[in-house]
C-alpha cells in the first residue's frame, strides 16, 4: 500500500511541478464556465443541467490530455525500468498513477463548484440532491475516461499516439448512446447499457442505482486490468 | 550471491544472450565487459527482474528471480544503462520517492539520505530540478537512488559512461569503497573504465561468455608469455641466436640492426624470469645493454582479440 501512495504522490508532484496541471485546471474552468454561464441565465432554471450537459463533452479532450503521459512517458524516459526493478508490483504502479489522474480531474471539478454557489445565490427551490448526485456522476465519468486513458497510455510509448487512442475510445463510449437509432432494436438495450451517458443521466437526475455504480466500477476495472497486462507482457517479450 | 545457470534471452528471433552461466560471491567486485550489443545490459535486466529469462535460471541469495522477484529486488540496487530519471522532479523529491518505495521513513530516511548525499557529493544540487543538473550530477543522482537502501547487491550498468576523467576517478573510488562489503557488478564496454576497480572480469561477446577471471589471470591465460625488448650496442646476430643454447626458455622474436645498436625482441614464459641470465650472457659476449624492458601484453589487446576473433568466427 505504501507503494501506491509513493507512486501517487510522485505523479501528483510531477503534474504540479510542470505547467501541465495549472494549464489543465485553468482551461478546464474557463471552458466549463463559458458554456455554463452562456446558457444558465437563458434557460432560467434553478439546476446545474447546463454544466452537467457540457462537462462530459469537455472531458472528451481534456482527460486524454492528462492521462496520455501516465505510462507512455515512463517508457519514453526509460524510467519504467527503474519502476519495474524497484520492489513495486505492477498493480500498485497502475493504481497509483490512475488515482493521481483522477485526483486532478476531481480538482478540476472542484473549481466548477463556483457555479454551484452562483446557483445557490440566485436560484430558488434548488434540488440539492440532484446537484450532488450530478457531481458524483461527473467524477465517475471522469474516472471511467481516465481508466481508458491510462490503458491508451500503456499501449504505446508515444504520448501523441496515446492521446489519439484515448480520444477515440472515449468518444466511442460517449457516442454509443447517441447512435441507438442506427442499431437493430435487439441490440439497442445492450448498446445503451454500454454507454457512459446513459448511466450518467440517471445519476444527474439524482438517482443512485447500483446498476450504474457497477457499470462504472467494472469499466474502470476492465481498463486497469488491461493496462496491467500490457505492462506485464513487455517483460516477457 | 548471484547464481546464473544457462541463462538465455531472446528478443523475438534475435538471441541476445545464449546460455551463459556464472556465479558471483558476496563482497566481490565484478566487471561485466563486452562490446556494444554483446548482451551485457540484457543480462543485467534479467538479473534485476526487468526482463524475464527465455530459458535458464537466475538465483539471487538463493531465491529464484521469477518466483520471488519482489524479495530479490529489495536487496538489489540498480543503476540502469543511460540512467533514466524524472527530469521534472527536484532531486530531494526524487530521492524521497525512492526511499518511500524502499520503506525508509522518518529517522531512517534522513540517515540514509545523509549517507548517500555524502557518498555521492549531492549537497549542492539537492533542491534543483534533475533536468537542470549536469550529466555528472545526474549520474550521481542515479547512483544515490540505487544505494539509498544500502543494498547487499549493487548492479551498475555503464555507470561511468560519458563522464569526464575526474568524475570517473571519483566514482571508481566510491565503488571500490563499496565493494568491501557488497557484491558489485559493473558493466562497461570500455576496459580502462573498470580495469582498476574490479577484482574479476567477465568478458561477454555475442551473447556468450568468452573469458572469466582476474585481470592477471586473463592476461597469462590468453598470452602466457612476456615480451622483452632490448637495445644493445656491440651485439652480433649470431651471438643473440646462440643464446637459445644457453638459456633454452628464451625465444628470439626479431633482430634488427639500427646502425650503432641493434633492437632485439625476445619472448619467455611468464613463470620463469630469465632476465638475470640474459644479462650475464650479454656481459660474457661483450654486449653493451642500452635498454631492457618487458612489455606485458595488456588486457586491452586480450579484450580485442577475444571479441574480434569471435566476430570472425561467427
Amino acid at each position: 500500500m505504501h507503494n501506491v501512495r509513493a507512486i501517487y504522490l510522485k505523479e501528483l508532484r510531477s503534474y504540479f511541478n510542470s505547467p501541465m496541471a495549472y494549464i489543465f485546471l485553468v482551461v478546464f474552468a474557463v471552458v466549463n464556465g463559458y458554456f455554463f454561464t452562456n446558457t444558465f441565465f437563458l434557460i432560467n432554471q434553478s439546476n446545474m443541467r447546463a454544466l452537467f450537459n457540457i462537462t462530459p463533452l469537455v472531458y472528451l479532450f481534456f482527460i486524454p490530455a492528462i492521462s496520455m503521459s501516465l505510462v507512455a512517458r515512463e517508457r519514453n524516459l526509460g524510467t519504467i525500468e527503474l519502476i519495474n526493478t524497484l520492489p513495486i508490483k505492477i498493480h500498485e504502479f497502475v493504481i497509483g498513477k490512475y488515482l493521481a489522474s483522477v485526483t486532478l480531474i476531481v480538482a478540476g471539478l472542484a473549481i466548477t463548484l463556483v457555479h454551484f454557489f452562483t446557483l445557490m445565490k440566485v436560484g430558488t427551490n434548488i434540488d440539492y440532491g440532484a446537484a450532488i448526485c450530478g457531481y458524483f456522476g461527473l467524477a465517475l465519468v471522469g474516472a471511467v475516461y481516465a481508466s481508458a486513458g491510462t490503458f491508451a497510455s500503456s499501449v504505446t510509448d508515444n504520448q501523441v499516439v496515446s492521446f489519439i487512442i484515448a480520444v477515440f475510445i472515449v468518444i466511442v463510449f460517449w457516442l454509443l448512446d447517441k447512435m441507438l437509432i442506427f442499431v437493430p432494436s435487439g441490440l439497442a438495450g445492450l448498446i445503451q447499457f454500454m454507454s457512459v451517458d446513459y448511466h450518467f443521466t440517471n445519476l444527474s437526475r439524482g438517482v443512485i442505482d447500483t446498476r450504474n455504480l457497477i457499470y462504472f466500477g467494472s469499466v474502470i476495472g476492465f481498463f486497469l486490468f488491461l493496462t496491467h497486462r500490457l505492462i506485464e507482457i513487455r517483460k516477457w517479450k | 550471491m548471484i547464481n546464473v545457470e544457462n541463462l538465455s534471452k531472446n528478443y523475438g528471433h534475435i538471441k541476445a544472450v545464449k546460455s551463459i552461466s556464472f556465479e558471483i560471491g558476496d563482497g566481490e567486485i565484478v566487471g561485466f565487459l563486452g562490446p556494444n550489443g554483446a548482451g551485457k545490459s540484457t543480462t543485467l535486466k534479467v538479473l534485476t527482474g526487468f526482463l524475464a529469462p527465455t530459458a535458464g535460471s537466475v538465483f539471487i541469495n538463493g531465491m529464484n528471480i521469477i518466483e520471488e522477484e519482489q524479495e530479490i529486488q529489495k536487496s538489489i540496487g540498480y543503476l540502469p544503462e543511460l540512467n533514466p530519471l524524472y527530469t521534472e522532479m527536484i532531486v530531494y523529491d526524487y530521492l524521497q520517492f525512492i526511499a518511500s518505495v524502499r520503506n525508509l521513513k522518518g529517522k531512517q530516511f534522513s540517515q540514509s539520505l545523509g549517507r548517500v548525499i555524502e557518498q555521492c557529493g549531492l549537497k549542492g544540487v539537492l533542491h534543483r530540478h534533475i533536468g537542470n543538473c549536469s550529466k555528472g550530477y545526474k549520474q550521481r543522482i542515479g547512483l544515490a537512488a540505487s544505494m539509498i537502501h544500502d543494498p547487499k547487491i549493487l548492479i551498475l550498468d555503464e555507470p561511468v559512461s560519458g563522464l569526464d576523467p575526474n568524475q570517473i576517478v571519483e566514482i571508481r573510488e566510491l565503488i571500490k569503497g563499496l565493494g568491501k562489503e557488497k557484491l558489485v557488478l559493473i558493466s562497461s564496454h570500455i576496459l580502462q573504465e573498470i580495469q582498476a576497480t574490479v577484482d574479476r572480469i567477465i568478458i561477454i561477446n555475442k551473447g556468450k561468455i568468452v573469458a572469466d577471471g582476474t585481470s592477471e589471470n586473463l592476461i597469462s591465460n590468453a598470452q602466457g608469455k612476456t615480451t622483452l625488448s632490448m637495445e644493445i650496442a656491440n651485439a652480433t646476430k649470431e651471438s643473440v641466436e646462440e643464446m637459445k643454447a644457453v638459456i633454452p626458455s628464451v625465444n628470439l622474436v626479431s633482430f634488427s640492426d639500427a646502425g650503432d645498436s641493434s633492437k632485439v625482441h625476445l619472448e619467455y614464459p611468464l613463470e620463469n624470469d630469465p632476465r638475470k641470465d640474459i644479462f650475464t650472457y650479454g656481459v660474457e659476449k661483450g654486449w653493451v645493454i642500452l635498454e631492457m624492458a618487458t612489455t606485458k601484453s595488456n588486457l586491452e589487446d586480450i579484450f580485442r582479440n577475444l571479441t574480434v576473433t569471435e566476430v570472425a568466427d561467427a
